[in-house]
């Protein structure tokens, strides 16, 4: 059994990698767990909760010391000596953006995997950790701006006065965008969204927020491949300027998480924007850490301006929801460890066939293996109207069905009517006489079946088959002939039909017995 | 109008017969009428079941009166009580100990008796001449004919069709080469063996003919596969309608025509609504099964599907505020369907709002999913049709597919070179969950992979229905 190690976060973090739950899940796949003492406090997970669920609490040189090292953030150069030669260490470590970092893990022989390197396609969705802290930091982000903000978010119609919804523009449909939108709309506020992939549009709207368009004349949008927001135009950037500047004066709250990859973060509100917002607005720039999407905003920071406006640069929103944030987090690495351990032997086994495996390894016994082959994602949407599958250029339509032209159908019916013409003008005595009651049954008919209900088809298909049984009055018609051959068959066409009408009839009778309406609602 | 026997049937007994006929072909129009809603639908039977006595004592009595005295006629009545005496128990019983589950191979079953009592019809027909001459003799000749070989692929067909239902046979289509040049030449062969026939009237004909026709319908259902088996049995339901009319020319009975008639298009609509519903036209589903042109897409990667455990999906289900639940044959199979009903009990009790969303072609039967919620005592009132059920299920919280799978793909909708594209299905994938219940990740019976199981909205829950709702029901 290998030993996981949690250990303690520095103070500044509120987050674990483990929670008794998680710890709990490790255990199913055969790892012994082993929590420094007291690394759960700062998330509400005591020590005993930890040992109850199976964990061993220990000592922090006795954690460090683990052959597997689960953290949250990246380690500093002090805890990088206490990890164990061949150790395997999982956490964020800003790969891209930290390569003395990468170095500093390599210069100690051990594999480092960095969770915030996960790609995004569908089957590494359950170890995304970007997009689970995101989820976090978007409600929270939400939160801190109602609590800054002094008036309801939802509108109301009260004894003392009317009072208006609160306006929202998020910036940035993205995980946190999201969170965001649904945050604030189910708190009642009016909520706007923009955001340069026009696909979100429908995500936008069915949580309760109105996308905004940026109209860019003569430019095609496109559809992001990896699932990130890309670079934009300038002529975009230009009407994407106008449409905030428009917003900020209008708005009561602006929620920015604009970030793209490996740069740093687009500029999106102005200093004239915010000048021009009403005093006691709040906006929260969750990409100050990257630079920020406000100008003016500080990360770590709460900035008031001259006019008033509140602008949040916090860069730990997830780490305020701590309790949440360490369970999500935890499960984002039991799955990635999941995938890593195929025997559920508590064997670790690093396999760089796997594109997730390769994707998240920064350094492997001591070798950097930074960066890995681009990922492409195959859940986004195709560019043109297909599904999701993408099959459209694999197989050929299927040909389409050509419904009867109009002179076809005319001339079908025309030679239906001529040929029963000529059947009762040719045929004798009885036979035209029959054929009016036939045709005039299966008009009857047609309409008569075609006001059931669906949900009683069934008991119609037995009831039909029940009267079909009718065929026994021609075979008692027979019966009387004398000719015994035809008697006996007779007796037979009898019976089976009789098993028809009494058995048709019966279970017709049984299945509507058990139609029951509900009572009273 | 019966004319049994023109030299001895009386007058008087004809016309009382005519009348009742008329008044059993009224009731049994009401009896069908009866069945356009829940409510009357009792009454329906009830108006069935009266039209047959009267059909049934008419006859009877008119048969009788005019044979009386002569001695085939004691035997004839003894053999007529024995036959309908040992045919009701055995139906009666049939009816009583059928599972719902099962109601597919009964219905099937009861249609090949119709076909049987058809052939044998036709046959006592050949045998028993009613010294007819001319035109007339060469049309009762042709009424023979056409009985014995409608009768006849009716009985084989459904026997067929009861054996695919009941898995007594393999349920997958049966691909000889050239089937559609089998069953063209098959009608083609009869119609030549009819003109022979009326030329010159033998009992080898006759006896080619009841082969050709028991062979078409052997071959017909064989090559159709299991899920299209909706279409196939209310398509086997109406010909044995038409063989009933068929009869009724043959022996100069309009209560037979038009009876037959009535139960011929009814069927014959439950077919157009059935392939209406799967997008294809009855000639696609009678001249070859799903799945042949299908595995074009398969080799793309639709992404990773996500699993759920019962648990999780017991927290999601108690913190819903709508739930639809779309179920397919699968339930059907699993016989899941008690522990969904109490499901659905639990979930209503706790103020949860639960709808049932049926495919008109979900199960085997058409309206089976409907029968098998009904035994389990789910109130119809929340079990509605898919046009009633797809507008809403945007705004629904949970959606659980049980055992269903091609009426809930959205390849249907979206990718135009599906094998199943246009198909109407349940639009699931908008609502925000979708609980997808699975024994594996195998495809549904078009054969077509179903991008729905990679949604980002979408989790699978493996394993047999039964249990992972009782798991459920337990974490509740």
């Amino acid at each position: 059994m290998t030993q996981i190690g949690i250990v303690r976060e520095q103070d500044d973090e509120t987050r674990v990698a483990a929670t008794p739950q998680t710890v709990g899940a490790l255990r199913k796949i055969g790892y012994d767990v082993a929590v420094e003492a007291g690394a759960g406090v700062a998330s509400a997970y005591l020590d005993d909760a930890y040992a109850a669920a199976g964990a061993r609490v220990v000592t922090a040189v006795e954690a460090w010391a683990s052959p597997i090292l689960l953290k949250v953030n990246a380690p500093t150069d002090a805890e990088i000596s206490r990890i164990a030669d061949g150790a395997t260490l999982i956490a964020q470590l800003s790969p891209n953006l930290r390569p003395e970092l990468r170095q500093a893990l390599a210069t100690r022989g051990i594999t480092a995997l960095a969770l915030d390197a996960v790609p995004r396609i569908s089957r590494a969705q359950s170890m995304d950790v970007l997009s689970s802290m995101s989820n976090i930091s978007g409600y929270r982000a939400v939160v801190e701006a109602a609590n800054e903000f002094g008036r309801f978010f939802t509108g109301q119609v009260a004894a003392a006065g009317k009072v208006p919804p609160a306006k929202v523009l998020v910036a940035g449909a993205g995980v946190a965008g999201l969170a965001a939108i649904g945050a604030a709309s189910s708190l009642g506020a009016i909520v706007r969204a923009t955001d340069p992939r026009p696909e979100v549009a429908d995500q936008v709207k069915s949580i309760g927020g109105t996308y905004l368009d940026v109209i860019v004349p003569d430019e095609q949008k496109e559809v992001s491949s990896d699932g990130y927001a890309k670079a934009t135009s300038e002529a975009y950037d230009r009407r994407a300027a106008e449409l905030y500047s428009e917003q900020a004066a209008d708005v009561d709250i602006i929620i920015t998480t604009a970030l793209i990859p490996g740069r740093a973060a687009p500029r999106l509100i102005t200093a004239a924007d915010v000048a021009s917002m009403k005093p006691g607005s709040v906006i929260v720039d969750m990409a100050a850490a990257q630079g920020g999407n406000v100008e003016g905003s500080v990360g770590g920071q709460r900035v008031v301006t001259d006019n008033g406006v509140i602008i949040l640069g916090y860069t730990d929103l997830a780490g305020r929801l701590p309790t949440q944030a360490s369970q999500l987090y935890g499960t984002n690495l039991v799955n990635l460890l999941k995938l890593m351990t195929p025997g559920k032997d508590g064997q670790l086994v690093l396999d760089f066939e796997d594109v997730v495996q390769r994707a998240v390894t920064v350094v492997r016994d001591g070798e950097e293996t930074w960066p890995p082959p681009p990922v492409q994602v195959s859940a986004a949407p195709g560019p043109s109207t297909s599904s999701g599958t993408g099959s459209s250029s694999l197989a050929e339509p299927v040909e389409a069905k050509k419904p009867l032209s109009a002179g076809a159908k005319v001339a079908l019916i025309a030679a239906g009517i001529a040929a029963l013409f000529l059947v009762n003008a040719v045929a004798p005595a009885p036979l035209p006489q029959h054929f009016t009651v036939l045709m005039l049954s299966v008009v009857v008919g047609f309409y008569v079946i075609g006001k059931v209900s669906h949900a009683l088809h069934t008991p119609l298909m037995s009831v039909t088959n029940a009267i079909s049984g009718i065929i026994v009055v021609g075979a008692i018609v027979q019966i009387a002939t004398p000719n015994i051959v035809v008697q006996i068959l007779s007796a037979l066409a009898v019976l089976v039909a009789s098993v028809n009408i009494f058995g048709g009839f019966a279970v017709t009778r049984r299945m509507l017995n058990m139609f029951s309406k509900g009572a009273g609602k | 109008m019966s004319t049994i026997d023109a030299s001895t049937g009386s007058a008087i007994a004809a016309s009382v017969a005519g009348a009742a006929y008329i008044v059993a072909a009224l009731l049994f129009i009401m009896s069908l009428a009866g069945l356009s809603r829940h409510e009357s639908s009792r009454a329906g039977v009830t108006y069935g079941m009266v039209g047959m006595a009267i059909a049934l004592v008419a006859t009877i009595w008119v048969t009788f009166q005019g044979a009386w005295g002569q001695p085939q006629a004691v035997v004839g009545l003894v053999l007529l009580l024995v036959a309908m005496l040992v045919g009701a128990v055995i139906g009666l019983w049939r009816a009583r100990s059928v599972e719902m589950t099962g109601m597919p191979e009964l219905i099937a079953l009861l249609h090949s008796f119709v076909g049987l009592a058809a052939v044998l019809v036709g046959w006592n027909g050949h045998l028993y001449a009613p010294g007819l001459t001319g035109a007339l003799a060469d049309v009762h000749h042709a009424e023979v004919f056409i009985g014995i070989f409608i009768g006849g692929v009716t009985f084989t067909g459904s026997i067929v069709a009861f054996l695919k239902l009941s898995g007594r046979i393999s349920s997958k289509p049966l691909m000889l080469p050239g089937k559609n040049l089998l069953n063209v030449g098959a009608i083609v062969v009869f119609i030549a063996l009819t003109v022979w026939y009326v030329i010159t009237p033998s009992l080898a004909l006759l006896i080619v003919v009841t082969t050709l026709s028991l062979a078409l319908g052997w071959h017909l259902v064989a090559s159709i596969g299991g899920g299209d088996m909706p279409v196939v049995v209310s398509m086997l339901n109406s010909y044995s309608g038409w063989a009933a009319a068929a009869a009724g020319f043959l022996l100069n009975n309009d209560l037979l025509i038009v009876t037959g008639a009535l139960v011929g298009s009814s069927g014959a609509y439950l077919s157009y609504i059935m392939c209406k519903a799967m997008n294809r036209s009855f000639i696609s589903v009678i001249a070859g099964g799903f799945g042949i042109a299908a595995p074009s897409s398969d080799d793309v990667d639709h992404g990773e599907h996500r699993e759920i455990d019962a648990a999780s999906v017991a927290d999601m289900l108690s913190g819903a505020s709508s739930v639809v639940i779309t179920p397919g044959y699968g339930m059907a199979v699993a016989q899941a369907q008690y522990p969904v009903a109490e499901l659905t009990q639990k979930l209503r009790d706790r103020g949860v709002d639960v709808k049932f969303g049926i495919h008109p072609v979900a199960g085997r039967l058409p309206g089976h999913m409907n029968v098998l919620l009904a035994e389990a005592k789910v109130p119809y009132d929340i079990v509605l049709e898919m046009d009633e059920i797809n507008d809403d299920l945007s705004s629904t919280a949970v959606v659980l597919v049980i055992g269903a799978n091609d009426t809930v793909n959205p390849a249907a909708a979206e990718d135009p070179s599906s094998p199943i594209a246009g198909m109407p299905v349940l639009r699931v994938w908008e609502a925000e969950n979708v609980i997808v219940f699975k024994r594996s990740m195998a495809s549904g019976y078009a054969g077509v992979q179903n991008p729905l199981f990679f949604r980002d909205n979408a989790q699978m829950l493996f394993g047999d229905a039964k249990e992972r709702v009782d798991d459920i029901l337990r974490a509740l």
